[in-house]
């Protein structure tokens, strides 16, 4: 197995707030990495590093094979990125959209219809081709949001709690189809604060006022800290926290 | 019902193609912890601003304590405590300022009402200086509903107060929300969070602008109309795909570690399911008792 | 009571979202003290050595006396004599000289025969300030010579001054940009200021939280606007001091009612706030309608920059509806004309009625519920 994330003593700091203190962790190929914490605990700022987007304080962090400071836009064109806030423009029907992201990530032209048909298919939106995205239900903005990041095949896609308030069905839906793309060899890292869905994922970190408190399989944290499911064991540990700063 | 403190009657609201609720009915009884579960876009927020008067509805009536939404909005207003989905605070205003200003435009002062929310309040006070918007999500919480409930409402509309909020500060959040309810207020308060459901003493599930049933939790699970099994293997993604391809199965979807299965029949012979997953070989299946989430899936597929 | 302290309650909530700000602050404060401060470096009350050239066909006494009498002041440096008149255009465009003087011909004799003789006092008015003081200065040394000339001669004798202005023949001195600046600033303050901060409430939310509280929503909007219209007056009597002793504009007309004028634009101003803020529902296009709604069309149809009198009819007509135009007129004639009051009845009444009509139809829209 090869890996694919690496973060050496990775640390952020504002000012004299440590955000992000001294995490170190790999991920390997084909992996569903879940990336969990209370809200404040420092999980956006190490994405935010990870994705290239904000210069660590100190230590190293490689993805894809590059190092996070200094090749930061290599990083970039190895991973897909998706939030729950933006991804998607919601002024520009379906296919614009993807058609435009194909576009960013240099998706060869001629492919482009094609790619375009095939992802729709996929996620049974073909039918939507030409409606707006913001007239689309949230869940299947969602599903396309995902299936735009991942169009031009990236190694890795980060995913910021990408099933908030999705309907339980679609929620499901989406989760098969990160299934269906860690088969394709993609890696996921992803965050959520739906604890059935830290069951899912191949291995969890839990991090605690910027460390990383927690790091293994579900099956293996629940027998660690013999808690009935992953919900306990968060609890247990985020108890702990004592910074209260967003 | 005689004590019912909120009753609605087939309301109807569109947004211009968009039908947002469709034949809306709902009784809440007095002192009661009423939960509406849905996803976005469900039409939760449409129904909570049409009950406290800020929307109008297309057709159907609404009486909250007594008062029209429409006629008696003025004196509804007083009486009836809201949170809107983001917590809405002044950013820039201390904590302190906020629960102020709050308490004196609902005509009180926070000295009168301070016993209602001292249980709440107390964990934020230490920071009474500190402007809201330097609050983490735990605490914007904590204020927005201490604000809510300063002047002593009838009725306390929660909109999604715990979406995005940690497991951790949820539960704290719930416990706060027992509390008030043995304080005699009626609370009814919605999320998408489907394990929250069975904090409430009734619930309404709701989807694309639809009731699809309003009962307390336990007896929405138990009107599961199968036999749900729990199914465990090495590897539940490869199971799941083998499932839905036998034809003996009705549904089968994630649940955690577990798969949940309903079959059309009853459970077929072990082997014949493991059949076309030959990498996976110990699978068990065990019955078990639906959640509010196996209800609401049931009920989106009818 | 309860509703007035309900009422101050939000007063004073909105002078705390302007004063923990450092943006809102800087533009309040911030822009008007500079651009007055920027005015000021334009304009220079000193009138010091204006150089002069002298065109003097006659070449007489009288013409010599003068043209000594004006070389030997402070205020005027001789710098050549013009073998033309023609020539005059050529030294003015050169920057030779800021006054040029003509004497006819036979000036002495004139004067002495018929009892008249006149000089022309051509000055450039690049800056009308200036343009303006030397012709006075020069009119005054001429005058003097006269009187001392008819005292000695024992008959009555006229040297009539013609003055004329290059180059800026209206004389809009820079002073007259205080009422349009002033203008621009309250429909920044007001109208810009007042619809953000009620656009803000409804972004964040937390109108819905006002709406349902028992607040009647007229006080929510009088409270909103309330702060502004103080700091607006506190800001005007910034400008008008600031005009007054950096500025040195002679404000002489009626200080009160200056300040009621005034007033009534500020509440035209914040009724337009309002008024925006009932038609938009986020902050930046709160600031878009009112920048390009009510500050562009200020500048450019208020007679603030271009005089409306040469504009196209049809221009002329459009500037009519908007507010500033009239506020600029009327603060003209109060501040630098010094006329009575009963000359800018017209342009009160006007504003009052805009006022009035703004304020009763964004009453009327402004909603007590969220659709």
């Amino acid at each position: 197995m090869s890996i694919v994330i690496e973060t050496q003593e990775l640390t952020k700091k504002f000012g004299a707030f440590t955000a992000v203190d001294h995490i170190s962790f790999s991920v390997e190929k084909g992996e569903i990495f879940g990336f969990l914490g209370a809200n404040g605990a420092g999980k956006t700022t190490a994405m935010r590093m990870l994705c290239g987007l904000s210069k660590p304080t100190s230590g190293k962090g490689f993805v894809a094979g590059y190092n996070i400071e200094k090749e930061s836009e290599m990083v970039k064109k190895n991973i897909g990125y998706m939030s729950q806030k933006f991804s998607l423009y919601e002024d520009l029907k379906v296919w614009e959209n993807i058609r435009l992201y194909a576009g960013i990530y240099g998706v060869d032209g001629k492919l482009i219809p094609r790619k375009t048909d095939e992802t729709l298919s996929k996620i049974g939106l073909s039918g939507e081709k030409n409606s707006m995205v913001k007239e689309l239900p949230l869940g299947w903005k969602q599903k396309l949001a995902f299936s735009v990041a991942i169009l031009h095949e990236p190694r890795i896609v980060f995913l910021d709690e990408p099933t908030g308030g999705v309907d339980p069905i679609t929620r499901r839906q989406f989760w098969e189809m990160i299934y269906e793309a860690t088969e394709r060899g993609i890696t996921v890292f992803v965050t959520t604060h739906y604890m059935d869905e830290a069951e899912y994922c191949s291995r969890v970190s839990i991090m605690v006022d910027g460390r990383i408190d927690a790091l293994d399989t579900p099956h293996n944290l629940r027998t660690q800290f013999s808690a009935q499911n992953m919900d306990e064991v968060f609890r247990r540990l985020a108890r702990k926290a004592k910074r209260m700063d967003t | 019902m005689d004590n019912a403190i909120l009753k609605c009657l087939s309301i109807n609201k569109r947004y211009g193609d968009v039908q947002a609720l469709t034949n809306i009915d709902l009784t809440v009884k007095k002192g009661e912890l009423f939960g509406l579960i849905g996803p976005d876009g469900a039409g939760k927020t449409s129904l909570f601003r049409i009950l406290t008067s800020l929307l109008p509805a297309d057709s159907g009536t609404a009486v909250v304590n007594g008062l029209d939404v429409e006629k008696d909005f003025r004196e509804l207003r007083r009486q009836i405590g809201y949170m809107p989905g983001r917590f809405s605070l002044y950013q820039d205003l201390s904590v302190e300022e906020n629960l102020n200003f709050f308490a004196t435009i609902f005509n009180t002062t926070v000295k009168e009402n301070y016993h209602l929310v001292s249980d709440i309040y107390r964990h934020i006070e230490p920071f009474k200086n500190r402007r809201a918007g330097k609050l983490s999500g735990g605490m914007k919480q904590k204020l927005a509903l201490s604000c809510a409930l300063i002047h002593k409402p009838t009725v306390l509309f929660l909109d999604e107060p715990t979406t995005g909020v940690d497991p951790v500060s949820r539960k704290e959040f719930w416990e706060m929300l027992k509390n008030l309810k043995e304080q005699g207020i009626t609370i009814i308060v919605s999320t998408p969070y489907m394990d929250e459901a069975g904090l409430c003493d009734r619930i309404a599930l709701i989807q694309h602008g639809k009731m699809l049933s309003v009962e307390t939790p336990d007896r929405i699970t138990a009107q599961f109309p199968h036999k749900l099994y729990r199914a465990e293997s090495k590897n539940n993604y490869a199971l799941l795909g083998a499932l839905r391809q036998n034809p003996e199965v009705k549904s089968a979807y994630m649940f955690g570690e577990y798969l949940h299965v309903v079959f059309k029949d009853k459970l077929p012979h072990y082997d014949e399911t493991n059949s076309k997953s030959e990498d996976n070989t110990q699978i068990v299946f065990n019955e078990i008792e639906p959640c509010i989430e196996d209800c609401f899936i049931a009920l989106m597929n009818e | 009571m309860k509703t007035i302290s309900q009422f101050l309650a939000f007063v004073k909530k909105e002078f705390y979202h302007i004063f923990r700000d450092t943006r809102t602050m800087l533009i309040i404060i911030g822009i008007p003290v500079i651009q007055i401060l920027i005015i000021g470096f334009a304009i220079s009350t000193e009138v010091k050595n204006v150089k002069i050239a002298v065109y003097d066909p006659s070449n007489d006494i009288s013409t010599q006396k003068i043209i000594n009498r004006l070389s030997s002041s402070d205020h005027f440096l001789f710098v050549q004599h013009l073998k033309s008149t023609e020539e005059v255009e050529g030294v003015f465009k050169k920057g030779k000289i800021g006054m040029a003087i003509i004497f006819g011909s036979n000036f002495n004799e004139h004067l002495l025969h018929t009892g008249e003789a006149s000089v022309q006092l051509i000055a450039d008015a690049t800056d009308p300030n200036q343009g303006l003081v030397a012709t006075v200065y020069a009119s005054s040394i001429i005058a003097d010579y006269q009187q001392e000339l008819m005292q000695a001669l024992e008959i009555p004798i006229q040297i009539i001054p013609e003055i004329r202005m290059l180059y800026n023949p209206e004389m809009r001195s820079a002073y007259n940009f205080v009422p349009g600046l002033m203008g621009m600033i309250f429909m920044l303050i007001c109208a810009m200021m007042t619809s953000v901060a009620i656009v803000r409430e409804k972004e964040t939310g937390t109108m819905e939280v006002l709406l349902t509280s028992p607040v009647k929503p007229i006080y929510i909007i009088i409270s909103k606007m309330v702060p502004y219209f103080i700091i607006s007056w506190f800001i005007f009597i910034i400008i008008l001091l600031m005009s007054v002793f950096v500025l040195k504009v002679p404000v002489s007309g009626s200080l009160l009612w200056l300040n009621v004028f005034t007033l009534i634009f500020i509440v035209v101003a914040l009724s337009l706030g309002l008024f925006i803020s009932t038609m938009v529902n986020t902050q930046v296009a709160a600031i878009l309608f009112s920048g390009m709604g009510l500050i562009m069309p200020v500048m450019i149809f208020s007679g603030f920059i271009f005089p409306i009198e040469s504009m196209p009819k049809i221009l002329q007509y459009f500037s009519c509806i908007i507010p500033a135009r009239w506020f600029i007129s009327g603060a003209r004639k109060l501040m630098i004309e010094d006329v009575e009051v009963r000359y800018v009845l017209k342009e009160m009444f006007i504003l009052t009625g805009m006022a009035i009509g703004i304020l009763v139809v964004s009453l009327k829209n402004f909603k007590t519920r969220l659709e």
